[in-house]
């Protein structure tokens, strides 16, 4: 009960900072109290609709942010590893389907390594399994499995990893 | 000339070199689209390059627009982006996995076998 408060108020002062960003009006009537009435109607919907939880309150998990630098290195890295195979003179590939054990129970964890897998190593995620994920490679020196490891270990340490 | 507008000079170069390079990975990510065999390699062409290409991009433009408000829409943009594309990337997958699409899965050069490359 007293996790249910805590996210419907982080939703609630979320959400104000959001309105407050994107008008951009200050403490003007009447936009204030529409942008109060938005606020408390999108607030009590997310309740009647049973959705308040720890996933669909977006507040900032600082050891993400550390992910996300992490994360954005290794992106530039594949991107240039793709680009160098996309604008070589000969395209020489061998694509694999692969499959990658992945032990992390967690929604939010498993949806962000799933999603990282995409955006990185020459593999592109094609169907999400219990004990694991379906990868396709551009060409077959993506596809090391240790890499996938030290990503699984990252999202491990960003996420926390309830539950496992 | 003045430090202020040396500063100036250097952000506007910073910001154009990165809008340049945003919009030259796309380019590149659009020839690895045409240059590819089928479907799924394709697909790393496109879904790759465009996330990093709008990332930065919008980097640039939020270079050009400075302390603003438009600043932190174009962030919030960013962040948008960064969340939906490899999501798009993989749902464009899935369906064409589980609708039963045959990926290309021998080793494939650009300079033989012009006739399956369709």
């Amino acid at each position: 009960m007293t996790r249910k408060w805590l996210y419907g108020v982080t939703l609630t002062l979320v959400l104000t900072a959001l309105w407050a960003l994107l008008s951009g009006y200050g403490l003007k009537q009447p936009l204030l109290s529409l942008g109060v009435f938005s606020i408390v109607v999108t607030v009590w919907m997310t309740i009647r609709m049973g959705l308040l939880d720890g996933e669909s309150t977006p507040y900032l998990r600082l050891r993400y942010l550390a992910y996300w630098g992490w994360l954005a290195r290794e992106i530039v890295k594949a991107n240039i590893a793709v680009l160098r195979i996309v604008l070589a003179p000969v395209i020489e590939i061998k694509p694999v389907v692969t499959r990658t054990p992945v032990t992390l129970t967690d929604d939010v964890a498993r949806a962000t390594l799933a999603n990282s897998y995409t955006l990185t190593p020459g593999t592109v995620t094609m169907e999400i399994e219990e004990g694991g994920f379906i990868l396709h490679g551009l060409d077959e020196s993506f596809c090391g499995q240790e890499g996938f490891r030290t990503f699984e270990r990252k999202v491990k340490a960003a996420t926390g990893e309830r539950g496992a | 000339m003045d430090w202020m507008s040396v500063l100036q000079f250097a952000v506007h170069l910073v910001s154009a070199a990165l809008m340049l390079t945003g919009a030259g990975i796309v380019l590149a990510g659009a020839v690895g689209v045409i240059r590819l065999p089928d479907f799924y390699t394709r697909m790393h062409a496109a879904g790759m390059t465009d996330t990093l290409g709008a990332e930065l991009i919008i980097l640039g433009l939020i270079l050009q627009a400075g302390f603003t408000l438009v600043s932190v829409k174009l962030a919030l943009l960013g962040l948008i982006i960064f969340l939906t594309s490899p999501t798009a990337t993989h749902a464009v997958a899935n369906a064409a996995y589980r609708s039963g699409l045959k990926p290309l899965l021998r080793r494939w050069r650009s300079d033989e076998n012009r006739e399956d490359a369709a």
